[in-house]
């Protein structure tokens, strides 16, 4: 029995494909909602980098150059927030809206409408935030983690920018919920669990952990908000209340938050790196566990952010250890992605590049994460530019360069065009050397004392203060070239054969290129053996 | 939900072959725009401006259209036999994991109960603190701390809340008989069981209400009461809230049931008002213990 022989509501599904404004505004392919996620989530990388060059150019030599400190505080906050929630999150629903229900052979999405709100939530979001600029008083300027007491002063831009965190939430929850349960309930016959490719666990965890700690964030962005209008004083200490739960209650959410940012990365790399090995993936299982393992672990470690707000020793000793252990499971992902590569007859498109770039820097990362977990050290290290170095190879030289890599990768069966190859190779050696000479300076920036989110400094930090001030503009200027090779790629670029990559074997690339608009409408059976490998396909049909 | 007539009924999700899904809607955009309008107009409200009422105003109304019309289409679907057995099994998992993020946000303020009573207090009361705060007495409930301007009285467990307790727990039952009802096609208990416990919402709302006033009229008991004051509304406020939106959602329900929708094996739909409706139920036996009682 199929939809067709149902009803009038069922009739018309599957058949048409809309065209125009319509189509985007009302979509509920999870394809078309894909893009959407995609490009939105490009132009706030560019409005979130843009905000970071303002930075850069404040912190290029000491003393106030452009922006009164008010304002740069402004620009940190937002750059922060535009990249956490506008453009990294939103950039992996997008390739999970997109190559999730080709890789386990689904015909969209489990709720293509709630897909849809999910998506169209994020413009007025980031809407709400940049109007903030411009409101009396400004826009947030407490940091990214909104911490009171900071944020229970300050203007009204405090209060757009919680109502926008509370959009943001409902619309990863609800993103989230979609992916959980478009793993969970529609993958083909023969794509078992413990079979299914590595993006797809990925996806998965970090869908659960979004659900579990987005409506922490939510709540504990409430309580700042009825402080500060509503006379409560929940981080208050002159009516019972405590500045630190702030911080407490915020972590508790945002350590997982950087399990969210970097899960689906090691998922990405997981399906990148065996293709250009021509290797299956080393420990596939080992792989399944160490992911999940850290879905549980990243739940006990959130007070390692908070090591010096005098906590009792033994609560430092517990986080500390903790958090020690996490580099466990995703020692294990580093082994067997290296392990992958061992032997593997390797060649290096760009999407290998990035993933290899990836898994160099991310590690450097981990290692700078390791090192902040010891209290004592941290103590030393809190607030200064080190942190900033650590998170910054973790989110740009790990988030974002698995991005880069995975779009690359599957660019060819989303357009039906080849990216530039000779661009892709230039966009990632110029973002490598200009990441490097942008970031690896902030270690010893942070080790010699220089705090972080102050628009002036000492002296002695203005040599390598410059020198990150100028790797910043070249790394930005390079993301033009991937820019331009995207946009002149889907007008001009050739056409790509249905596998484009010699060693790939997961199920997207058994079908048409590019992929047909509506795809598995009938769920193949499938033979499938680790990491998604399609063994044999029978069946599925699509239009 | 409606089943696909009653021949087909018996289809499992393992021989589905295909998957329903909807076509290009309007709904979401209009739900987008409606959170905007929601977003800017609170934040303006709360600052005194006028243009945030008439943004509020308008974003609600915008999010109640569209919830209308987006039901409305859900119904159909559901009428139309659009929704089997692997749609239905979507429909679990989601509401499963909807309950699950409801879980986390009301986590957030039982953890902060949990801190200021066991953690934030005493260590305002130790020593060293006390050479900065002599006055500072840290028992439960504070009552004297420099952030508190007016006296107060606690709310006590045994009176309002108490029978609260009892007519949300016998809701919980006259729900399950009305499920019983539904299961046994006995479509008069279905309707009656269902009809009473949406009454026995709107009691306890009315009941909690009632409590408000008398805690603000006579107790002295605001939002603005300290550490005891804010954890008491923002909790039983979040809960009263959930207990809103479950009655609406029992009552549509039951107006659905009215008219003859759903059947023994197909109704989903009420299955997932009535999870939710025992999740608020537990959240209020918590309430009752950490807020009320201990
Ligand atoms: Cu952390």
């Amino acid at each position: 029995m199929n939809i067709a022989d149902g009803t009038q509501v069922a009739s018309h599904i599957q058949h048409d494909k809309p065209r125009g404004l319509a189509r985007w505004l009302f979509a509920t392919n999870h394809k078309d909602i894909g893009t959407l996620y995609l490009w939105f989530s490009f132009a706030m990388f560019i409005s979130g980098g843009v905000m970071a060059l303002g930075i850069r150019a404040e912190l290029f030599s000491p003393g106030l150059q452009f922006w009164q400190p008010e304002l740069f505080n402004q620009l940190t906050t937002l750059h922060g927030l535009v990249m956490v929630f506008g453009a990294i999150m939103p950039a992996f629903t997008g390739l999970a809206n997109w190559m999730l229900p080709l890789m386990i052979g689904a015909p969209d999405m489990a709720f293509a409408r709630m897909n849809n709100w999910s998506f169209w939530l994020l413009p007025p979001a980031a809407l709400l935030l940049m109007i903030s600029f411009w409101v009396p008083g400004g826009a947030a300027a407490a940091g990214w983690t909104l911490y009171a007491p900071l944020s229970t002063q300050g203007g009204m831009g405090t209060d757009l920018t919680i109502f926008a965190i509370h959009i943001l939430g409902v619309s990863s929850i609800m993103g989230a919920i979609n992916i959980v349960v478009t793993v969970l309930n529609l993958r083909a016959p023969g794509m078992t669990l413990m079979k299914m490719p590595m993006f797809a666990w990925a996806s998965l965890i970090t869908a659960y952990l979004i659900i579990a700690v987005m409506p922490v964030l939510a709540g504990v962005v409430t309580m700042v908000l009825t402080d500060r209008h509503f006379g409560t004083h929940f981080f208050n200490a002159a009516g019972g209340g405590d500045p630190v739960m702030y911080q407490h209650i915020f972590w508790f959410f945002g350590h997982p938050e950087v399990y969210i940012m970097a899960l689906p990365a090691f998922g990405i790399v997981s399906q990148v790196i065996p293709t250009f090995a021509r290797k299956p993936l080393f420990g596939y299982t080992s792989m399944v566990y160490a992911t999940s393992s850290i879905a549980i672990l990243s739940f006990m470690v959130w007070a390692h952010h908070m090591f010096t707000t005098g906590m009792p020793a033994t609560a430092q000793l517990f986080f500390m250890y903790a958090t020690m252990l996490i580099a466990v499971p995703t020692g294990v992902k580093v082994f067997n992605w290296v392990a992958t590569m061992w032997e593997g007859a390797m060649t290096f498109e760009t999407p290998m590049l990035f993933a290899i770039g990836f898994v160099m820097l991310f590690t450097i990362g981990g290692l700078s994460g390791v090192i902040l977990s010891v209290a004592a050290v941290d103590i030393q290290l809190q607030d200064t530019y080190y942190v900033v170095a650590h998170f910054h190879y973790v989110l740009v030289a790990g988030a974002l360069f698995s991005l880069f890599s995975a779009v690359y990768y599957w660019f060819p069966k989303m357009t039906g065009k080849m990216y530039s190859e000779k661009l892709g190779q230039l966009h990632f050696w110029w973002s490598l050397v200009w990441f490097n000479i942008t970031f690896f300076p902030m270690h010893f920036l942070g080790l010699a004392g220089m705090p972080r989110r102050i628009p002036d400094y000492a002296l002695q930090f203005t040599d390598f203060n410059a020198i990150a001030s100028v790797g910043a503009f070249m790394f930005g200027f390079g993301q033009l070239i991937f820019f331009y090779n995207m946009v002149r790629s889907i007008r001009h670029g050739q056409p790509a054969p249905q596998k484009p990559w010699e060693g790939a074997n997961t199920l997207e690339w058994a079908i048409a290129t590019p992929a047909p608009y509506h795809s598995f409408v009938v769920a193949p059976q499938l033979e499938v053996g680790d990491n998604g490998v399609i063994l044999e396909m029978k069946g599925g049909e699509h239009h | 939900m409606q089943g696909h007539g009653t021949a087909a009924g018996e289809e499992s999700a393992a021989q589905q072959t295909r998957y329903f899904v909807p076509p290009p809607s309007r709904w979401p955009l209009v739900g987008a725009v409606a959170l905007f309008c929601i977003g800017l107009g609170a934040a303006f409200a709360l600052n005194g401006m006028l243009l945030g009422p008439l943004s509020l105003g308008a974003g609600v109304a915008i999010l109640v259209w569209m919830l209308v019309g987006w039901f409305r289409d859900v119904i159909r679907e559901s009428r139309a036999g659009s929704y089997r057995a692997r749609e239905d099994m979507s429909f679990r998992w989601g509401m499963g994991w909807f309950i699950f993020s409801e879980v986390m946000f009301f986590a957030a303020f039982f953890g902060a109960l949990y801190y200021v009573r066991v953690i934030a207090l005493p260590e305002l009361g130790d020593e060293t603190h006390k050479l900065l705060w002599p006055d500072f007495n840290p028992a439960w409930p504070l009552q004297t701390a420099p952030g508190i301007d007016a006296v107060y009285q606690a709310m006590g467990a045994w009176g309002l809340p108490a029978i609260n307790t009892a007519i949300l727990l016998s809701s919980g039952g006259t729900l399950t008989w009305a499920h019983w009802g539904m299961i046994e096609g006995k479509r008069s208990q279905l309707a009656w069981g269902l009809g009473i416990t949406v009454l026995l919402g709107m009691l306890f709302l009315s009941l909690q209400a009632y409590e408000y006033h008398h805690a603000l009229s006579e107790l002295g008991l605001s939002f603005a009461s300290g550490a005891y004051g804010m954890t008491f509304y923002m909790m039983t406020g979040f809960h009263g809230m959930h207990v809103l939106v479950g009655t609406l959602i029992l009552a549509v329900i039951w107006v659905r049931v009215l008219r003859g929708h759903f059947s023994e094996h197909n109704h989903f739909a009420f299955e997932a008002a009535a999870w939710y409706w025992h999740f608020v139920d537990v959240v209020w036996l918590l309430l009752f213990v950490f807020v009320y009682w201990l």
